[in-house]
């Protein structure tokens, strides 16, 4: 198991150092900075073994966590662990930072305490974290101890079935928030072809229940829908083609995953505020939201001409915003003249791209760039890489196509009812990695 | 001993926590920066204040000083005094501090006894399991004494946070000393709580057991059974995450008792493949991976189960990188143990720009290993895209990859070479090194295809500065030397800088070289003669040095074989490159997800002390001592099932064979050697150019004993797996003169007779070459003897030998005239004898033999002569007739030139055999003063056709037992036995016919000890 748990800032200076196990000596902490931290060479992996110990790292801005063991551990289990320590660390002080860990040094060790007991991960649901932890993140309320049933109750919430939610959770306005959140990839080919796309979604919700409420939630999966099809009355084919394929999902631990498995419904006691219900991963009938067109002429050893068409392809009554294409250039640039019909373009020799942004743009559109590159000569054999062309946006549908078809909320120890809770939905769809190669 | 010290605390209070004040919010990060002298002394005077605060703001200084690596020890007493403390917050940070320094202070650490002892009791449990957790990670003797009884009363505690923490606890107390958790019956306690109602503490319970039984291999601490295998799949559905992994990784480590169990298990954990943690589904992974290896193939749950493993595996792909590279490193392992499952999945695995460069290079490789006909259009294209990257070694790898395609799907070979021509034109160099590296591997696999490119090749030869793309080239050139008309300039030119280049490429530029000089003899015999100088003379690199020598003396005594052995047909290279082994991909699905499938090393390569140390396997195979099956056949669980029924009715011995360990796989026997047939005749080819090659040389250089690394030398550069090259053989044996064609004086009787057997010896090495590591060594061959001596044959003098080549007896002889006048129409013939020997064909001595010269023959028999029993039986008796006269004279054979190949008795007929045979013809032998090992005899065995069919250890005592069958039909069984430390081995030897067990027994010595 995890033998100890150490934080450095960028110069590798050791801001927390946490050991858990006998076989992990001081001499491991300096291992590390040395090795990994201060290496002429940039690691290749974030697994490295420094003489038979190994250590897992991963960063946050300029914070490396890592964890050290002499054992053969469940090296996922240590990754997952390191990102669920960063994310208990931001639920307290938001964010990683050199500062922030210092300021929080014994709130951080009061966590790992915790959430750590002989290099075994133990509950890390900051919810219940919070009942029971006395240093507080410079972030948090104070919420003082209770009384002696609190303290069992406590127990009993952090290690029993539901140990993401307590008991005797009051709201007057019963309300629940559903953001259905999707990044769309694609790489596609200079001739338009599609070498890959696929959507991976998460369903976020905010929920102010009161009780332990039971909840169940559907959308327009495929094999749903395909199976009631069968059941009632063939529903029209416009409605079927509505449902969706989702090659994969995955849940929050409150969901009952038995159940998912032989009914495909999705049943839990959701936690109380934030949290993350489902991931899913879809690769069939995306809709791609935007084209990219990109046509590159080398006009002689030292200019570059480039055209960028893109197109909008959603429904025109919808907006697409935050556009950004990143249009790669050469590292021998001299300058570069732009001409773009929407939005502005500025060619940023920093960052070696010509960046278009266009604030908002309707679907069924088009708009076009067109650049004039000068370049350098130089006498680099290696002709330019010509990386691909990246573009960001965000769009208010899914992608998918996935639809929320009900959330449905029942508690039958208090008087509410289903219709009592205000419930919304919101869709977003914004770009991941999507690129097209020039 | 108890501490009355310390004032107990009285009432119990809830922690409260301090509300600290807005102010003081942003400043914990003062305490990282005050470093003064005398900052100790200061420290101690707040430590002992009569105020909380300025006592805990103290503390937590302490604390940040011990975190930077400061010594805050000599605070020790008064950091302790401060821990009777009703605040949570206080107490703990004490006790962060109690950790770290009671090892180094354990006198004093006995103070705090008494409080952990009383904080064991508080009414909050949340306090209980604090004194209890940090109780078991003080590592002082004297503190884990006064451990047992609250730990005890904790394990039992009503609170279930208490009882999970008090399992843990337990794991902790055995890392420190293992007796006393045993003696106290703790280990019991800790089973039972695999039953708590409570599914953390089940959990946790189930972690600190696997890793207490780790350290104890044998024993059944973690006794799986049905019942509660069943109560570890409840609780599996309740726990967090963590906890989950506990039991899935517990779970991976019980077989199932049969397929029914096995897939009701399965179904049972296939919902965790769903979970948001991939750890959680990475374990569940494990658990299916090997528990499918019980499941027959036929079953519609298996195809179901494939099915249903392959999505997850592609949503580890969208978690952060480091996630997605330890995923890779276990779907590379997954997909080579089963292919099916990914087989549709290649789109998956392409690079994004932006992925780091660990992720891409394993993206890569799981390309390769998923390229088919089917996809590999598109693989193409993408490797191609990959190849103009900016990081070095991803493009070298992308570049390779085009040629593994090329090798692995022909369909593609023809498109893969042509990218591969794009991209040297490129002319980026390390683009075209790394092209050319492979484009050697595609001649390999498709002779005289695509040779027309060599041209563009040796363009770029200049630019070639790395050993790896030199030597590839030089290879390339040596391998098409006739086609390519500049050969000899091409190589001369290398041959320049020769002492500077490395090694590889110096044993390519000499083979290259020699392969040059074999097919362009006239113009090239300068060339040679120089390289082979450089090599023989100028290195100090002992492999070169007996390649050179190799190549000499092959050259010099028999240009033909030199050139059958040089230019022989290369195996073909396989599709598959860098495969896991077997055995170790076995163990590796079985620590799927953790270390050693990221290293995909096994635990004990990079784990200390016992632990991990146990070697896991797959299901699947009945039979426990029996090695696995092979993947193909691996899973038919139903079928493994049977034959255990059947062992007891075949009485004792079968049992026992069942149980023996299996020799390494015994290949083919040995590879086929081109005929050494010596032809004089063939001489004239080169003729006078050698003769002069050779006639510089007044004294025979000096000649290496042995080498001193088996490196594998020039033929074995090629194939995919280096065999063992016998350096010791070679060495001890090459005492002889180099050279041939001078004339010798009185020594020369005495010479021919040392010298061919050992050049014979050395050809066999090269000819195994071909194999794997532990092939056999080439059949065994005894020195030559003088059977005919000159003074009885009118001057003829012969000596000779037996030798089983390829299957094929042959009598080697030498015959030297010692007479004045020259020698013509030699012919031969043979009495009758025990086992029908008959010259297969006439003495092939074409041309005369001159005084003073030595001519080597090779006469093949047959075994389908005449028949009659001789005394002793391997007599033969012979006459040999020349111009002069008729001469006769006896010699004796080894009768191991009589086993033929296919003398590998089934397992099952040799236990029937064995006693079938009556004990009467039972024969026993000892074989002193032999100094292998069994699996070296074995294998040294092999090589003269007797196999080991089988091998089985009782109390240091390796046995194996073998079979061979004579030319006639006849078999023999044997039983070896090897004491390890025992120079004496004792052979048993069993077959119907009993008088050729002396003869059997004669060769099993001669064989040994050769």
């Amino acid at each position: 198991m995890i033998g100890g748990l150490f934080i450095y800032n960028h110069k590798g200076e050791v801001l927390i150092s946490r050991v858990y196990r006998d076989d992990i000596g001081r001499n491991a902490v300096d291992a590390f900075r040395v090795n990994v931290i201060h290496a002429r060479q940039q690691v290749r992996s974030p697994v490295t073994n420094i003489a038979r110990t190994s250590f897992f790292h991963v960063k946050r801005s300029n914070i490396w966590l890592a964890a050290v063991t002499k054992q053969n551990v469940n090296a996922t289990m240590v990754f997952e662990f390191l990102y669920k320590m960063c994310d208990v660390m931001s639920a307290y002080f938001g964010k990683i930072s050199e500062e922030n860990v210092k300021n929080n040094f014994v709130l951080i060790y009061e966590l790992l305490d915790e959430i750590l007991d002989f290099g075994y991960p133990q509950n890390s649901e900051t919810g219940a974290l919070k009942t029971f932890i006395t240093q507080q993140g410079i972030k948090s309320q104070v919420r003082p101890h209770g009384t002696k049933e609190e303290q069992s109750q406590i127990t009993s919430q952090v290690t029993g079935q539901i140990g993401w939610r307590r008991e005797g959770i009051k709201y007057r306005r019963n309300e629940l928030f559903l953001d259905v959140l999707e990044s769309v990839n694609l790489l596609m080919s200079p001739q338009g072809q599609v070498l890959s796309a696929h959507v991976s979604g998460r369903v976020v919700m905010k929920s102010y229940l009161s009780g332990m409420p039971e909840c169940k939630f559907g959308m327009n999966d495929k094999i749903v829908i395909d199976r009631q099809g069968k059941g009632g009355s063939s529903e029209d084919g416009g409605k079927s083609k509505q449902s969706i394929a989702i090659d994969d999902c995955t849940f929050h631990q409150c969901v009952r995953l038995s159940k998912f498995d032989s009914e495909r419904s999705i049943s839990f006691i959701p936690p109380d505020g934030d949290y993350e219900l489902m991931r899913y991963r879809t690769t069939k009938d995306i809709i791609l939201p935007f084209r990219v067109i990109p046509l590159v002429r080398e006009v002689g050893r030292t200019k570059l001409e480039v055209k960028v068409v893109i197109k909008s392809n959603f429904k025109s009554s919808l907006l697409a915003q935050k556009i950004e294409v990143r249009i790669p250039t050469p590292l021998n640039t001299s300058g570069v003249q732009l001409i773009c019909m929407k939005g502005k373009a500025k060619y940023k020799a920093s960052e070696n791209a010509i960046v278009w942004k266009i604030k908002r743009m309707a679907g069924m559109k088009e708009s076009q760039i067109s650049a004039e590159i000068e370049l350098l000569p130089t006498n680099d054999k290696k002709k330019w890489a010509r990386p691909p062309i990246s573009m960001n946006f965000e769009v208010p549908f899914a992608p998918s196509g996935l639809k929320v078809r009900y959330l449905k909320v029942f508690e039958p120890k208090l008087n509410y009812s289903d219709h009592d809770v205000i419930k919304w939905v919101r869709y977003i769809g914004r770009s991941g990695i999507y690129e097209t190669r020039c | 001993m108890k501490w009355e010290g310390t004032k107990a605390i009285t009432a119990p209070t809830t922690p409260v926590t301090e509300n600290r004040q807005f102010g003081s919010k942003m400043t914990d990060s003062k305490y990282f920066t005050t470093t003064k002298k005398g900052e100790i002394f200061e420290l101690k005077a707040e430590l002992n204040s009569d105020k909380k605060e300025k006592k805990k703001e103290a503390v937590k200084k302490v604390i940040a000083s011990m975190t930077v690596g400061k010594d805050v020890s000599a605070l020790f007493p008064d950091v302790v005094n401060c821990m009777q403390t009703d605040n949570l917050e206080l107490k703990k940070l004490v006790y962060l501090y109690l950790m770290n320094y009671a090892k180094s202070q354990p006198d004093m650490a006995i103070m705090a006894v008494n409080t952990f002892v009383k904080d064991c009791e508080d009414p909050n449990p949340l306090i209980r399991a604090l004194a209890v957790r940090t109780m078991g990670c003080i590592r002082v003797d004297k503190i884990t004494e006064y451990l047992c009884e609250p730990l005890r009363k904790c394990l039992k505690d009503e609170d279930p946070y208490v009882r999970k923490t008090a399992a843990v606890c337990v794991a902790k107390l055995h890392d420190i000393n293992a007796q006393l958790v045993e003696d106290q019956g703790f280990l019991d306690t800790l089973k039972d709580l695999i039953s708590d109602s409570n599914p953390m503490v089940v959990a946790n319970a189930v972690a600190a057991l696997s890793e207490i039984a780790e350290s104890h291999p044998n024993s059944n601490l973690l006794d799986l059974n049905p019942q509660t295998i069943n109560k570890l799949l409840t609780a599996l559905n309740e726990c967090t995450e963590w906890g989950q992994i506990f039991i899935l990784d517990c779970l991976a480590n019980y077989t199932p008792r049969d397929d029914r169990e096995s897939q009701s298990i399965c179904e049972r954990v296939t919902p965790r493949l769903s979970h948001a943690n991939s750890a959680v589904v990475l374990s569940a992974v494990k658990v299916l991976m090997k528990f499918m290896e019980m499941l027959p193939k036929d079953l519609d749950y298996y195809g179901t189960l494939l099915k249903k493993l392959a999505p997850p595996l592609v949503t580890l792909l969208s978690a952060e990188p480091e996630l997605q590279y330890v995923a890779l490193r276990n779907i590379n392992l997954i997909v080579q143990r089963r292919p099916e499952i990914l087989k549709h999945e290649m789109k998956v695995f392409f690079v994004k720009y932006n992925d780091p460069i660990y992720v891409k290079l394993e993206k890569l490789d799981i390309m390769i290993r998923l390229a088919s006909q089917a996809n590999i259009a598109q693989v193409l294209a993408e490797l191609k895209e990959y190849a103009t990257e900016v990081d070095v070694d991803f493009v070298r790898k992308a570049v390779r990859a085009i040629g593994r395609c090329a090798i692995k799907v022909e369909q593609s070979a023809e498109r893969c070479v042509s990218t591969l021509l794009d991209l040297i034109q490129t002319k980026v160099n390390y683009v075209v090194q790394e092209a050319i590296v492979v484009i050697k591997d595609i001649f390999r696999k498709y002779p005289n295809k695509y040779e027309s490119v060599i041209a563009t090749l040796c363009e770029n030869l200049d630019s070639l500065d790395e050993p790896e793309a030199r030597a590839a080239m030089i290879w390339i050139v040596g391998e098409y030397a006739e086609r390519i008309d500049n050969a000899d300039e091409l190589l001369e030119s290398f041959l320049e800088g020769f002492h500077d280049e490395s090694t590889q490429v110096q044993l390519q530029l000499l083979t290259a070289i020699v392969k040059l000089f074999l097919k362009k003899p006239t113009e090239t015999q300068e060339l040679v003669q120089q390289v082979l100088s450089l090599a023989t003379q100028d290195s100090d690199n002992p492999d070169l040095r007996d390649r050179g020598y190799i190549y000499w003396r092959l050259l010099s005594t028999d240009p033909v074989a030199a050139k059958e052995v040089v230019l022989a047909e290369k195996p073909l290279i396989s599709e598959e490159t860098d495969l896991i082994e077997p055995t170790l991909l076995e163990e590796l699905i079985c620590h799927i997800g953790t270390l050693a499938s990221v290293y995909h090393k096994p635990p004990s390569a990079f784990v200390e002390g016992s632990r991990g140390v146990q070697h896991k396997r797959l299901p699947g195979s009945a039979g426990s001592g029996e090695s696995v099956d092979s993947p193909d056949t691996g899973s038919a669980a139903g079928v493994s099932e049977a034959p255990p029924a059947v062992i007891p009715s075949q009485g004792d011995l079968l049992g026992d064979l069942l149980n023996l360990d299996l020799t390494p796989p015994t290949a083919t026997g040995p590879p086929p050697a081109p005929s050494s047939g010596m032809q004089m005749g063939a001489m004239d080819l080169l003729g006078g150019g050698l003769d002069s090659l050779m006639g510089d040389e007044s004294e025979p250089p000096p000649i290496p004993l042995r080498t001193d690394t088996p490196q594998s030398p020039q033929l074995s550069h090629q194939s995919p797996s280096p065999p063992d090259y016998s350096p010791t053989e070679l060495g001890g044996d090459l005492g002889g003169s180099p050279a041939m064609g001078a004339g010798f004086g009185a020594p020369a009787a005495a010479m021919p007779a040392t010298f061919s057997a050992p050049v014979s010896g050395g050809l066999d090495d090269l000819f195994d070459l071909g194999g794997g590591v532990g092939m056999p060594m080439g059949a065994y061959s005894p020195p030559k003897t003088v059977w005919l001596p000159a003074m009885k044959a009118k001057g003829l003098e012969i000596s000779g030998t037996f030798a089983r080549r390829a299957g094929v007896i042959q009598m080697e002889m030498t015959l030297t005239n010692k007479a004045m006048s020259v020698m013509t129409d030699f012919a031969i013939q043979f009495n009758r004898n025990s086992f029908g020997l008959a010259p297969a064909g006439p003495l092939q001595v074409l041309t005369p033999l001159s005084p003073n010269q030595s001519i080597e023959v090779a006469l093949p028999l047959s075994t389908v002569g005449p028949v009659m029993k001789m005394e002793p039986l391997s007599n033969l008796q012979v006459a040999v007739k020349n111009n002069i006269d008729v001469f006769y004279f006896s010699c004796q054979y080894p009768i191991s030139m009589l086993f033929v190949e296919d003398g590998k008795m089934e397992r099952q007929v040799f236990l029937a055999t064995w006693k079938d045979i009556p004990n009467d013809n039972e024969s026993q032998f000892q074989i002193k003063d032999c100094h292998l090992s069994s699996d070296a005899a074995s294998s040294k065995l092999q090589g003269s056709n007797v196999f080991t069919i089988a091998k089985r250890t009782v109390e240091g005592q390796d046995m194996l037992y073998q079979s061979m069958k004579l030319t006639n039909g006849i078999w023999v069984l044997a039983e070896l036995r090897v004491q390890a430390g025992n120079p004496n081995y004792t052979v048993s030897l069993k077959c119907r016919a009993p008088e050729v067990s002396q003869c059997v027994f004669q060769s099993y010595e001669a064989m040994l000890k050769n």
